[in-house]
């Protein structure tokens, strides 16, 4: 067979091979693109369909048959309310942290230091969450007692630290400080691409100017990463909104519906809820906590929904 | 050449449609169904060197767990042919699962209650034999706390209940200064600490409040801790981590957990009692039975008498039932549930589980009343 080969035209056999193998890598290629896409969205819907069908008989109970004798959504409510405030005050800390932390490895710190660094804060993710919870209670926790007890004496007319302080360090405040730290690296990783893609011209363009490095990051680099920054802080904020491991570790849940960030009275999370529930329920109770399960569904589908909406706005300006 | 090629990427395409296809019905599976049956016990199947051989599966209290993996790990040894699980999915989803025949046996925090129909449903489950309740683990249930300087203190049910229910605030209050003369209180503000899961513990710890101190503790009696506001923690090393970090702090939990705390002391009739195991299996001896709950003549549901006044003993204690039949399908199951069960129940296995669990054994009197309902376990 391979002297037949050598015999024909080997140029036109080259031209039909690759051209038929192209069509059929292509066809190849286009249905595998297509099976992973479907498959995403099944997955998506199968979760959607499982949560509504375990979830319909909670939705339309009477509320003497649910768990604490509560219609369903003021069940809910305290939960989804300590959950967004959760992921939320997770958020506010991490997203600062994780762009300046982001800048510094792509502009500031020399290209060695930077990599480490940078190799380091991706490390932070490879964590798993019942360590980031175990930490929370045993070092973080304890360590802020003192500093939860100097802010309730000191900014105790602000809501916020309105006290009495916990004497065990399981709060709101801890709860949300260590959620920061695991968002931290998903946030600061996607401002890191963005801000290492900033074109060169832009920053000499600037520095030509006469900009310093503040005024050059502040005129190129900020505006430039501007929507990958919020859509990684989407992502930080979805994962908050989920963790339910160091969650469950770490605060101490009591139903209260509070901004006190720093007592030992505080609003459980939808996914703490689940866990801390689930092995002795039986019945109509599994229902409801599935039934919260899609409430937090919804929570993150809007929340990335919105992400969308806003860089959708900042790239139509 | 270029066709042999063609032919297997074709087929390797065509590969990619089926994998499709198991992926949509996988997911298909997923979406719809929700089982959560474990295997139903099945017959023996081959003679090991014990006595005994048969697979057989149960489910039921986290309380238990410790317990149950020591007996089984013990009944495994003197029995190569037996395999014995235990699944601690909680106490409610225990007996849900021996309601509809998924598993042999269960294990309870709570007597089946005559709510739902659920103790007729066991009855119909275990015919045409019968059905059987007894006692296999006895806890008591510790009231931990933190106070530095404080070696030694004692609380009346009525003191216990204010301080769950926040009513008193305060180490030196004088309600608890009364029951500790000679004790330096410090003015420390008091951390109360409760489950933030929903457990048997709780529940037996709030019964005990609501039934010994009832105008105090007005609460519903519920797995699920029902005061806001307090210092919650999850499952008992939870609770006794919470109450070990912060100063002030007092929780429940089972005594055998509470490690390096002190324990309070709590009044019971005019003495002062501490959870001992041998005070908790004397509080059981001493209930009656509730007539409603314990219908047949191997269901042995006890009313705990938590007023209890008798000297030595301890009235919070947790309760957990052993569910099982008398009869099963086949003879090799039933005879592998009659043996473990009689091991459970014997002086030999609540030593075992008093040794790795920290419960209470059943005392001798209990043992010989309630021994009889496993030995009627039969092949049918």
């Amino acid at each position: 067979m391979a002297s037949v080969d050598t015999t024909t035209n080997a140029g036109q056999l080259l031209a039909a091979a690759s051209g038929g193998r192209r069509r059929l890598g292509d066809r190849v290629f286009s249905r595998t693109a297509v099976l992973a896409a479907v498959t995403i969205l099944a997955l998506l819907a199968g979760v959607a369909i499982f949560l509504l069908s375990e979830g319909y008989p909670a939705l339309t109970a009477a509320a003497s048959e649910l768990p604490e004798g509560k219609t369903f959504l003021d069940y809910v409510a305290p939960l989804a309310f300590g959950t967004v405030l959760a992921a939320a005050l997770a958020a506010l800390i991490a997203v600062p942290l994780a762009v300046a932390a982001a800048l510094f490895i792509t502009h500031v710190a020399p290209p060695r230091m930077a990599l480490t660094l940078g190799y380091l804060v991706d490390l932070l993710a490879a964590i798993p969450s019942i360590i980031y919870g175990l930490w929370g209670i045993f070092v973080l926790g304890p360590k802020m007692v003192p500093v939860m007890k100097w802010l309730e004496a000191k900014l105790g007319f602000i809501p916020f630290f309105d006290g009495p302080a916990s004497v065990t360090g399981r709060t709101m405040l801890v709860a949300g400080l260590v959620l920061a730290v695991m968002i931290l690296p998903i946030v600061s990783a996607v401002a890191r691409e963005a801000f290492a893609q900033t074109p060169r011209r832009l920053r000499e363009g600037a520095q030509a100017l006469g900009a310093t490095r503040w005024e050059t990051i502040r005129m190129t680099v900020l505006p430039f990463g501007r929507s990958s920054v919020i859509s990684g802080a989407m992502l930080g904020l979805g994962r908050a909104l989920g963790e339910t491991m160091a969650v469950t570790i770490i605060l101490s849940v009591s139903g209260a519906v509070t901004f006190n960030l720093i007592s030992q009275a505080n609003p459980s999370t939808i996914a703490a809820n689940i866990a801390l529930d689930f092995p002795e329920s039986s019945g109509l109770a599994i229902n409801a906590l599935i039934a919260t399960g899609l409430v937090l569904f919804a929570i993150t589908l809007i929340t990335n929904m919105g992400a969308r909406w806003i860089i959708a706005r900042q790239e139509g300006e | 050449m270029s066709n042999e090629s063609k032919g297997s990427l074709m087929s390797s395409s065509r590969w990619l449609v089926v994998i499709a296809f198991a992926v949509a019905l996988a997911l298909g599976v997923a979406a719809c169904g929700s089982s959560s049956d474990s295997e139903t016990g099945s017959g023996g199947s081959s003679s090991g060197g014990g006595e005994v051989s048969g697979e057989i599966a149960g489910a039921g209290s986290t309380a238990q767990q410790a317990a149950q993996e020591a007996w089984i790990a013990e009944f495994e040894n003197a029995n190569s042919g037996a395999t014995i699980s235990y699944d601690p999915v909680g106490s409610g989803g225990g007996r849900e699962q021996f309601l509809s025949g998924g598993v042999a046996y269960a294990g309870s925090d709570a007597a089946l209650s005559t709510e739902e129909g659920e103790l007729e449903k066991a009855e119909k489950r275990c015919a045409p034999g019968e059905l059987i309740e007894v006692p296999d683990y006895i806890s008591p249930i510790a009231i931990i706390y933190n106070l530095p300087g404080v070696e030694e203190l004692k609380l009346s049910p009525e003191t216990l209940a204010k301080i769950f229910a926040q009513e008193i605030t305060s180490w030196n209050d004088p309600a608890i200064a009364k029951d500790n003369s000679g004790v330096d209180l410090p003015d420390t503000r008091i951390t109360p600490v409760n489950r933030s899961d929903e457990s048997g513990t709780t529940e037996n710890f709030t019964e005990y409040l609501s039934e010994v101190v009832p105008s105090v503790w007005k609460f519903e009696v519920s797995g699920d801790w029902p005061v806001k506001g307090g210092e919650a923690a999850s499952g008992t090393s939870g609770v006794v981590e919470a109450v070990s970090a912060g100063e002030g702090t007092i929780g429940y939990a089972d005594a055998s957990q509470a490690g390096e705390l002190s324990s309070a002391q709590v009044k019971v009739g005019s003495e002062w009692a501490e959870p001992t195991p041998e005070a908790a299996a004397k509080v059981l001896e001493e209930s009656p039975l509730d007539k409603e709950l314990s219908p047949g003549k191997y269901t042995f549901a006890y009313q705990l008498d938590r007023k209890t006044e008798s000297e030595g003993t301890y009235p919070i204690v947790l309760t957990s039932y052993l569910i099982a039949c008398t009869k099963y399908g086949s003879a090799s199951e039933a005879e592998a549930v009659k043996a473990y069960a009689e091991y459970v129940i014997s002086p030999e296995g609540q030593e075992l589980a008093a040794e790795q669990a920290g419960s209470a054994p059943l005392s001798p009197a209990l043992t010989k009343k309630v021994m009889p309902a496993v030995e009627a376990i039969a092949a049918g």
